[in-house]
């Protein structure tokens, strides 16, 4: 199981993490910590636990993430939470488990010495992904994703997408003939 | 009451599919007293059930059963197993569907003399005219409550309604308005008025919106001759030696075959299924399926020439507000060749929710570009084109070779290439939607390429002549006179227009012919 958790303390705090945390620095992106079976971002309080996959993929794939749908105003929490699925699914199907994982060492391979993470710049980055954009692996993360990105409720604001009206009475009292600038 | 009845009752009309076309047939004739079953192979979700959300909704009622796509159109690759956006669900597509009600025009019935033999498309004269079909189109428009007729009101229009507009005036188009809308702009037929809420798609949770679910299926029961068989999936009709229908066999709730009884069969379950189940009950005395011998069972497959334009704007929009297509520009429906096609096109308003956008606006496509113009979601307006596509005898339902569903019945494969036609045509919207939108200033437009479709006709088509379709001007069938078509598959050629109230109007028709054929006893 993947969990997603709100770090309430500080990341010193949480326990039962040892301290031979390896510290991946995405190009472009904030800080990710691997800990244990963990991803975790303490600048901004959440984790993330993998089970099935390594969590050095799960942060790859966080920033593989970003790099195929980059929204600079949507923080890495809303990425982490739409790959999670690559996790449970790779739990229950081995097949996938290869898929993921031998698709994020054949990233690296690409990328070059300090692998895909190690790339500064989105442009070089999405050099790389350009190469593999064909393979299944590209497609199931990208498919993947238009759903478990853009449907998370809790990204919709961001986008000034408001959802569900009905139980508001609709738009008729909330502006749905309000735009002035015409 | 809701009438139950007997599987060896075989004195009851049997329809298939409770959408447009079979829920309309279903309550006119159980208005007439005739005893009418509808197989529905969906479940029955009321509109208080319907969810407002584009996911969750899409997974409550569209109809996900596998199917398989060929061709060169774009929604073979990008939604191989998707070709159409339809429903499989009590109402079938009308409680999807976003409301545009708009009579044909006459010219659209006669399209083989109009426009002359066109290379690559399979054109031909609809058997019946625009003014007999009139006071059909009266008596729906009545029914279904549409704005702009009858004394009713139109809707208010919304943002994206109100960009829309202000670009029609710019490029000088006459004539822009709400539409001809089956949602109540005012409280009747015991349902609300619009209250603008937006997801018009994912079923109407006031019942403003006219659909078979609520606004004829329980009327057509309170009679007490009709019943809807929900979770009823019809794999087969059957016919006696003299080749008349017998009864249908479906899969009940619990996969198990069941026969129903039938005096008349009348099939209805839109234009990918409807062939699909003919094809499917072929005999050894119908080996090419049932009605088919003319061979034109499953061909000539239509879905309109479609697109979309979305365009940003320095300035918010919130297109999503309000009622999904209540906006209209009719100016280029008109049938002009001198813009480089036959037929015509109409423009009207079309928002999807940030889900469906990001789905829909290019699949495929990624990175900045893509994300981008997901960023600026709130200052996106958006319009949809729809127009006549041309009949292909290529462009066909079969049923695939090796695959079968739960029920061992063959899946459907969908075939669709363009015509040179149908290109030319989206290609001059495109153009004009962005100039449109350009106009008004915008800053970025997109040519959206078509979804999966939600327009599907022509598989089951009407013809004057035995040999050149399926049905005769009555949706009945050419070669077996108990059997009927009673949906979009009945089209002889597509029009440039949102397809059901002709659907409803053809349903109404049928009816009184189906009642007075069986009080005349001729079947
Ligand atoms: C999102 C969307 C928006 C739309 N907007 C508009 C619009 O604004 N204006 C317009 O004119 N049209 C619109 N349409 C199209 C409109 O919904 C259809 O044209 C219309 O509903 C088709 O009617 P029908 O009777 O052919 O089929 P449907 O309404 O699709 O009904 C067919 C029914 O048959 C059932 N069925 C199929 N096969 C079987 C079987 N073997 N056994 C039992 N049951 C079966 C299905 O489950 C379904 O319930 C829209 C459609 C969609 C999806
Ligand atoms: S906008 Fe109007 S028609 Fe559409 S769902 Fe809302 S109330 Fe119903």
């Amino acid at each position: 199981m993947v969990t997603i958790y709100e770090r309430k303390l500080g990341f010193e705090g949480k326990p039962g993490l040892s301290r031979r945390e390896l510290l991946k620095r995405g190009g472009a992106s904030a800080l990710l910590v691997i800990s244990g079976s963990a991803v975790i971002s303490p600048e901004h309080a959440w984790g993330l636990e993998t089970s099935a996959l390594k969590p050095e993929t799960m942060a790859t794939l966080i920033q593989m993430a970003r790099d195929i749908y980059p929204h600079d105003q949507v923080p890495d929490k809303y990425y982490a939470i739409a790959v999670k699925a690559h996790d449970e699914q790779a739990g229950k199907d081995p097949a996938h488990k290869d898929l993921i994982e031998k698709g994020i060492a054949d990233l690296d391979v690409k990328s070059g010495k300090d692998g895909y993470t190690g790339l500064g710049w989105e442009e070089q980055r999405v050099a790389v992904l350009k190469q593999i954009e064909g393979t299944p692996f590209f497609q199931a993360v990208r498919g993947g994703l238009v759903v478990g990105l853009y449907n998370q409720k809790e990204v919709w604001p961001i986008f000034g997408y408001e959802g569900e009206s009905y139980s508001k009475g609709g738009y008729i009292a909330r502006g749905f003939d309000d735009i002035e600038w015409l | 009451m809701a009438a139950p009845f007997d599987l060896k009752n075989d004195g009851v009309v049997v329809i298939i599919g409770s959408g447009a076309g079979g829920g309309t047939l279903g309550n006119e004739l159980a208005q007439k007293g005739v005893d009418v079953v509808i197989l529905e192979a969906g479940a029955r979700h009321e509109y208080e059930d319907f969810i407002n959300d584009e996911w969750d909704s899409f997974a409550q009622l569209a109809w996900t059963d596998k199917r398989t796509t060929s061709g060169d159109w774009r929604v073979a690759k990008d939604f191989p197993n998707l070709p159409a956006w339809i429903v499989k669900s009590v109402g079938g597509s009308t409680t999807h569907w976003a409301g545009a009600s708009l009579r044909l025009q006459e010219h659209e019935f006669k399209t083989l003399s109009t426009y002359g033999k066109l290379e690559g498309a399979t054109l031909l004269d609809w058997p019946i005219t625009l003014a007999e079909m009139e006071p059909y189109y009266a008596k729906a428009e009545a029914k279904m409550g549409v704005t702009g007729t009858n004394d009713w009101p139109r809707l208010p229009g919304n943002n994206n309604f109100k960009v829309l507009k202000a670009g029609a005036d710019k490029l000088g188009y006459k004539e822009c308005h709400t539409g001809n809308m089956a949602i109540n702009s005012v409280d009747r037929d015991d349902r609300n008025s619009c209250q603008q809420t937006g997801f018009c798609f994912q079923g109407c949770k006031w019942r403003a919106k006219w659909s078979t679910l609520y606004a004829e299926i329980p009327k057509g029961e309170a009679t007490g001759h009709l019943e809807v068989r929900p979770n009823a999936m019809a794999i087969k009709i059957n016919h006696d030696a003299s080749g008349k229908v017998t009864g249908v066999v479906y899969a009940d709730k619990d996969g198990k075959l069941q026969e129903q009884k039938a005096r008349i069969v009348a099939v209805a379950g839109n234009s990918i299924e409807s062939p699909r189940l003919l094809l499917n009950s072929a005999s050894s005395k119908f080996p090419d399926g049932l009605a088919n011998s003319s061979g034109q069972v499953g061909k000539n497959y239509m879905r309109h020439t479609t697109g979309s334009v979305y365009a940003i704007f320095d300035k918010p929009v919130h297109m999503y507000r309000g009622t999904t297509m209540a906006g209209i520009i009719r100016d280029e429906a008109r049938h002009d060749p001198s813009r480089g096609f036959v037929g015509g096109y109409e423009f009207e308003t079309l928002s999807l929710g940030l889900p469906f956008m990001a789905a829909f606006l290019d699949p495929g496509g990624w990175g900045r570009s893509f994300t981008t113009a997901l960023d600026h979601y709130d200052h996106m307006a958006g319009l949809w084109i729809v127009g006549e596509d041309m009949p292909r005898a290529e462009n066909r339902i079969t049923l695939h070779a090796d695959m079968k569903d739960e029920h061992g019945m063959p899946i459907a494969d969908v075939h669709f290439d363009d015509h040179a036609n149908d290109t030319a045509m989206r290609n001059h919207a495109y153009k004009q939607g962005s100039a449109l939108y350009a106009a008004v200033g915008a800053t970025r437009t997109f040519p959206t390429p078509p979804y999966p479709s939600t327009h599907n006709l022509g598989t089951n088509r009407m013809s004057e002549k035995a040999a050149d379709g399926v049905v005769n001007k009555h949706g009945q069938s050419h070669d077996i006179k108990n059997l009927f078509v009673s949906d979009g598959s009945q089209f002889t050629t597509g029009g440039a227009e949102n397809p059901t109230l002709t659907i409803v109007s053809l349903a109404i028709r049928q009816a009184e012919y189906i009642a007075g054929q069986m009080s005349a006893k001729s079947i």
